[in-house]
C-alpha cells in the first residue's frame, strides 16, 4: 500500500535547485526514478522515433509514387521498410504505451510511484539503448565505408534469409541484438506495471474499481510477459545460428525455417494486441468523460479485455495460412481468429452504448476517439476477411494486408494515442493544447489516412505484393500508388502540426488547472503538473469514479454500480 | 488487369464466391454498426441549452450485453462452417490421373519449372494446358526452394502458396481460359524480390503439345553461331547455365536451352529483345541491381557473338 503517513509540513516540497543550470537539469532527468519523469522520457523518445519512422514511410511513398522510380535503391528501400516496421512496433508503439502507463497508473490508482522505481529507470534506459543500437546500424558495421548495415530482412525476418549465407553483413545482427536489449526493458516495464496495479492501489480501490486504462495496462503487461519471451528466445537462437554454428533455422543444414515463423508469430500476433489493448483503455477513459456518462458495462469491458488476451495467444498461425499447414490446422486457426471478433465487438458496442443518451462534447480527444471506433470497426471487418483462410491465400502479403494492419495500428492505435495526448497533456504540462491546431491535425490526419489506406485495399485486390521497391508501368498500379502517396503527405503535414502544437502549447498554452475536462478519475484531483509525490494525502475511493462522487454528493456512483 | 475479382481457375473461383459471401456479411455488419455510430454522433451532441446538468447515468444492461455477445458468436459459427468447407475442397482435392505435374523451384530471384514426366526444364514462364469440364487437365504444382522463402502467386488462377526450403508444398490450378496470366513472388526474398515476376501461359491442347515437343528438343547448333557457342562454353557461363546437348550443364541459373521461346528475361525484368539481352550480359545490374549473375567482362566482340548464339536458341 502507498505511504499512509501524513506529510510533515514542508517535507514534501521540491528541493530547491542550487542553480547549476543546464547540467543539473540534465542530471535530474538522467538519474530520475520518478514515474512521471520516466513516463515523459518514454513518450518524448517515442514521439522522436514516430517522426523518424514517419520520414522513412515518406521516403517509401516517394519511391512508390510512380512506376520504375529511382528515388531509393533496392537496398535502401529494403532497409527503410524494415526499419519503418521495426521502429513503429518496438520504438514507438511499445515505448509509448509504457510511457503513458508509467505516467498515469500511479496517478489513477492513488499511489506515489510505481512499485519498483529503480527497475522503472532501468527498463527505460534498456529500451532507449536498444533503440539507439538499432539506429546506430545506419553508420555501424561497414557503414563508415558505405551505406550502413541497417536491417534489411523485413520486420518478420523469415529464416533462412537471415542466415549468414544470405545475410552476410551485420544487418541482421543489429536487428536481433537491439530487439533482445529492448525486450529486457519491456519485460521490466511489464513486471513493474503488474506489481504496481496489484499492490499499490489506494484505500477503497478494489480491482473492480480500477479505471479501465489501468485494467488494460494490466492485461497488456501480462500478455507482454507471454509474448516477449519467445521473441527473445528466437533471437538468441538466430544469433547462435549465425555465430556458433547451430542449425535451428538454417535450411542448408537441415534446420526448419517454419520453426522461426511459429516463434515469431507466437510473439507477433499477441504483440498487436499488446499495442491495441492500451488504446482500448485510452478510449474507455475519454469516451465516458466527453459523453458525460459512466462507461457502459464495465465488468463486460474487463472480461472482454482478458478474453481478447487469452484468445490472442491461440491465433498466431493465421499469419501462416500460405506456408502449407494441413487443412485441419488451417481450420483451427480460422476458428480461433474469428473468435477474437466476439470480445472486440462487445467493446465497440459498449463504447457506442456509452455515447448513447449522452451529451457528447467533440473536443479534439473525442474526435480522435470517435474516428478510432469507426476505423477499428473497419479494421475488425477486414480482419474477419483475412481470417477466412482461402481468401487469405489471395490477400496474404498483398497491399490489402498492409491496409488492414495500418487500420489497426495507425487508424486505431495511433488515433487513440493522439487522443491521449490531447486529453492528458494539460495534466502533464499544466497547459492546454491548442484546440484550433488540434482540429486541423485531426481533420488532415483523418482525411489523409483514408485517402492512403482505403486505397491500399484495392491495390491488394489488384495483386500488388508488399515489400517490393518498384513495379512496372504495365501492372495497372500506378494511379492508385500516386493517390496513396498523396494521402501520405497529408498525414505527414498533420503530424508536423501536432508536433508544433506539442512544443508551442508548452510555452503559450492556456493554463489548465487541476481538472480542465470535468473528469472523474483520480489523476484530475491533483495539481497540473502533479507534484513529485502525486498526492499529499492518500486518497480514499468508494467507486470507479471518485471525482463524480465528490461532484455529485446527492447522486454518487457507489449507490448504483454493479 | 490481373485481379482476384477476375478468376479463371477453380480455386480462384471458389475463393471469389466465398469472398462475396463474406463481403455481404461484413458489409451488413458495417452498415448496422457504422449507422449506429453515426446516429449517436449526430443525435447526442451536447447542445448549448442544457449544459448545466449531466445526462442520466446508465451503468450497463445484462440483457442488451448478452444479445450483442450472442449475435457475433452466431455470425462466427456461420462464417467458420462456410470457410471450413472451402478449405477442405481446395486443399484436399484428390489429384486426378489426367493432371500435369510441375515442380516449381524458387531461386533468388527467378523461378525454375520442371516437368518431370515430360523431361522439360524451363524458367520464369510456365506453360500449362487449358482445363475444361469435358477434358479436365489440372496442373499440380510441387513447390520447393533452393535458397530462401518465396511465394507463388498468380491472382487470377488461385491463392498463393509459399516455397520454403526443406518443406515441399503443393497447390493446383485448372485454368479454363487460354491466355497469359502475370504473377509475382509474394514473400520477401532479398534485394531483388520486386523483380521476381512469373508468367503462366495457358495453351490450347494443340499449342501445349507443340510447346512440349519444341521444349524436348536439344539446344540449336547452327553453324553461323558457332563462335558465340565457343565463347559460351569456354567462359564461366557454363558454371550456372544449362543448354541441353552441349557442354553447358550448370544448375544455379535458368536453363537456356530454349531461351528464345520465352518473351521476357531476368524473371520478367525486361522484354526478351537482342538489345536487352546484350545489356543484361554486359551488366545484369543495369536492369536488375542485385541479381546474382555477375558481369562476365566479355569484350564487345565476344558479347556480340554470345548474343548471336543465344538468339538461335528457339
Amino acid at each position: 500500500m502507498a505511504d499512509q503517513t501524513l506529510p510533515i509540513p514542508g517535507a514534501l516540497d521540491e528541493p530547491r535547485s542550487r542553480g547549476a543550470g543546464f547540467l543539473e537539469w540534465l542530471h535530474s532527468w538522467v538519474v530520475t526514478v520518478d514515474h512521471k519523469k520516466l513516463g515523459i522520457l518514454y513518450v518524448v523518445y517515442a514521439v522522436f522515433f514516430l517522426l523518424v519512422a514517419g520520414a522513412e514511410a515518406m521516403a517509401i511513398r516517394i519511391q512508390l509514387a510512380v512506376p520504375n522510380n529511382h528515388f531509393l535503391s533496392a537496398e535502401l528501400y529494403n532497409e527503410f521498410f524494415t526499419m519503418h516496421g521495426t521502429t513503429m512496433v518496438f520504438l514507438v508503439g511499445m515505448t509509448i504505451i509504457f510511457g503513458i502507463g508509467n505516467y498515469l497508473i500511479p496517478l489513477m490508482i492513488g499511489a506515489r510511484d510505481m512499485a519498483f522505481p529503480r527497475l522503472n529507470a532501468f527498463s527505460f534506459w534498456m529500451s532507449a539503448f536498444g533503440g539507439l543500437l538499432l539506429y546506430f546500424s545506419f553508420i555501424g558495421g561497414f557503414g563508415l565505408y558505405g551505406m550502413g548495415s541497417a536491417p534489411d530482412v523485413t520486420w518478420w525476418a523469415y529464416a533462412p534469409l537471415t542466415a549468414k549465407a544470405f545475410s552476410p553483413g551485420h544487418n541482421t545482427d543489429y536487428w536481433a541484438l537491439s530487439l533482445i536489449v529492448m525486450g529486457f526493458g519491456t519485460l521490466g516495464a511489464a513486471i513493474n506495471t503488474l506489481a504496481t496495479a496489484f499492490s499499490m492501489r489506494c484505500r477503497g480501490m478494489t480491482l473492480f474499481r480500477m479505471p479501465l486504462f489501468v485494467w488494460l495496462m494490466v492485461v497488456t503487461s501480462g500478455l507482454t510477459l507471454i509474448t516477449i519471451t519467445p521473441l527473445t528466445a528466437a533471437q538468441v537462437m538466430l544469433v547462435i545460428d549465425r555465430y556458433l554454428g547451430a542449425h535451428f533455422f538454417d535450411a542448408q543444414a537441415g534446420g526448419a525455417p517454419i520453426v522461426w515463423m511459429h516463434f515469431f508469430w507466437i510473439f507477433g500476433h499477441p504483440e498487436v494486441y499488446v499495442l491495441i489493448l492500451p488504446a482500448f483503455g485510452i478510449v474507455s477513459e475519454v469516451v465516458p468523460v466527453f459523453s458525460r456518462k459512466a462507461i457502459f458495462g464495465y465488468p463486460a469491458m474487463v472480461a472482454a479485455s482478458v478474453g481478447i488476451a487469452f484468445v490472442s495467444t491461440t491465433v498466431w498461425a493465421h499469419h501462416m495460412f500460405t506456408v502449407g499447414m494441413t487443412s485441419v490446422g488451417n481450420t483451427f486457426f480460422v476458428l480461433s481468429t474469428m473468435m477474437v471478433g466476439v470480445p472486440t465487438s462487445i467493446k465497440i458496442f459498449n463504447w457506442i452504448a456509452t455515447m448513447w443518451g449522452g451529451k457528447i462534447r467533440f473536443a479534439t480527444p473525442m474526435l480522435f476517439c470517435t474516428a478510432f471506433v469507426f476505423q477499428f470497426l473497419l479494421a475488425g471487418l477486414t480482419g474477419i476477411m483475412l481470417a477466412i483462410a482461402p481468401w487469405d491465400w489471395q490477400l496474404h502479403n498483398s497491399y490489402f494486408v498492409i491496409a488492414h494492419f495500418h487500420y489497426t495500428l495507425a487508424g486505431s492505435f495511433v488515433f487513440a494515442i493522439f487522443a491521449a495526448f490531447y486529453y492528458w497533456y494539460p495534466k502533464v504540462t499544466g497547459r492546454m493544447m491548442c484546440e484550433k491546431l488540434g482540429k486541423w491535425h485531426f481533420w488532415l490526419f483523418f482525411i489523409g489516412f483514408h485517402i492512403t489506406f482505403d486505397t491500399m485495399h484495392f491495390l491488394g485486390i489488384l495483386g500488388m505484393p508488399r515489400s517490393i521497391y518498384t513495379y512496372g508501368a504495365d501492372r495497372g498500379w500506378s494511379a492508385l500508388n500516386m493517390i496513396i502517396s498523396a494521402g501520405g503527405f497529408i498525414q505527414a503535414i498533420a503530424v508536423l502540426i501536432f508536433a508544433w502544437n506539442l512544443i508551442d502549447s508548452y510555452f503559450n498554452g492556456q493554463k489548465a488547472g487541476n481538472d480542465p475536462w470535468d473528469a472523474w478519475t483520480l489523476e484530475w484531483s491533483t495539481p497540473s503538473p502533479p507534484p513529485a509525490y502525486n498526492f499529499a494525502e492518500e486518497p480514499v475511493v468508494r467507486s470507479r469514479r471518485p471525482l463524480w462522487d465528490i461532484k455529485h454528493p446527492q447522486d454518487p456512483d457507489w449507490k448504483y454500480e454493479r | 488487369m490481373p485481379s482476384i475479382l477476375d478468376p479463371h481457375s477453380t480455386p480462384a473461383h471458389e475463393i471469389y464466391r466465398l469472398s462475396l459471401f463474406v463481403l455481404l456479411i461484413t458489409g451488413s455488419i458495417f452498415v448496422v454498426v457504422a449507422g449506429l455510430l453515426a446516429y449517436v454522433v449526430i443525435r447526442f451532441r451536447a447542445k448549448e441549452a442544457d449544459k448545466d446538468h449531466e445526462p442520466p447515468q446508465i451503468y450497463g444492461s445484462t440483457q442488451v450485453e448478452l444479445a450483442w455477445t450472442v449475435i457475433p458468436v452466431l455470425i462466427v459459427v456461420v462464417l467458420f462452417l462456410t470457410t471450413a468447407r472451402i478449405i477442405f475442397a481446395i486443399q484436399d482435392a484428390p489429384e486426378p490421373k489426367t493432371a500435369l505435374d510441375v515442380t516449381v523451384i524458387g531461386h533468388q530471384f527467378w523461378w525454375e519449372f520442371r516437368y518431370p514426366k515430360l523431361g522439360i526444364v524451363t524458367a520464369n514462364e510456365l506453360h500449362v494446358p487449358v482445363s475444361t469440364p469435358e477434358a479436365p487437365e489440372p496442373t499440380y504444382l510441387k513447390l520447393m526452394s533452393a535458397d530462401v522463402d518465396h511465394s507463388f502467386w498468380v491472382p487470377q488462377l488461385g491463392g498463393k502458396t509459399d516455397l520454403i526450403p526443406n518443406h515441399p508444398n503443393q497447390m493446383w490450378i485448372d485454368p479454363e481460359k487460354t491466355g497469359m496470366y502475370v504473377g509475382q513472388c509474394a514473400q520477401f526474398c532479398g534485394v531483388e524480390h520486386a523483380k521476381m515476376l512469373l508468367r503462366v501461359y495457358v495453351d490450347t491442347p494443340e499449342q501445349f503439345a507443340d510447346w512440349v515437343k519444341q521444349q524436348q528438343l536439344p539446344g540449336a547448333q547452327e553453324a553461323a553461331a558457332a563462335a558465340g557457342r565457343q565463347v559460351f562454353e569456354t567462359e564461366a557461363c557454363v558454371n550456372c547455365h544449362t543448354i541441353s546437348g552441349t557442354a553447358a550443364k550448370g544448375v544455379f541459373g535458368p536453363d537456356l536451352t530454349h531461351l528464345m521461346s520465352r518473351s521476357t528475361i531476368a524473371a520478367g525484368a525486361a522484354d526478351n529483345t537482342p538489345q536487352n539481352l546484350r545489356a543484361w550480359i554486359e551488366n545484369p545490374n543495369t536492369c536488375k541491381p542485385g541479381a546474382l549473375m555477375p558481369a562476365m567482362q566479355l569484350n564487345d566482340q565476344q558479347t556480340d557473338e554470345v548474343v548471336a548464339y543465344l538468339e538461335t536458341l528457339h
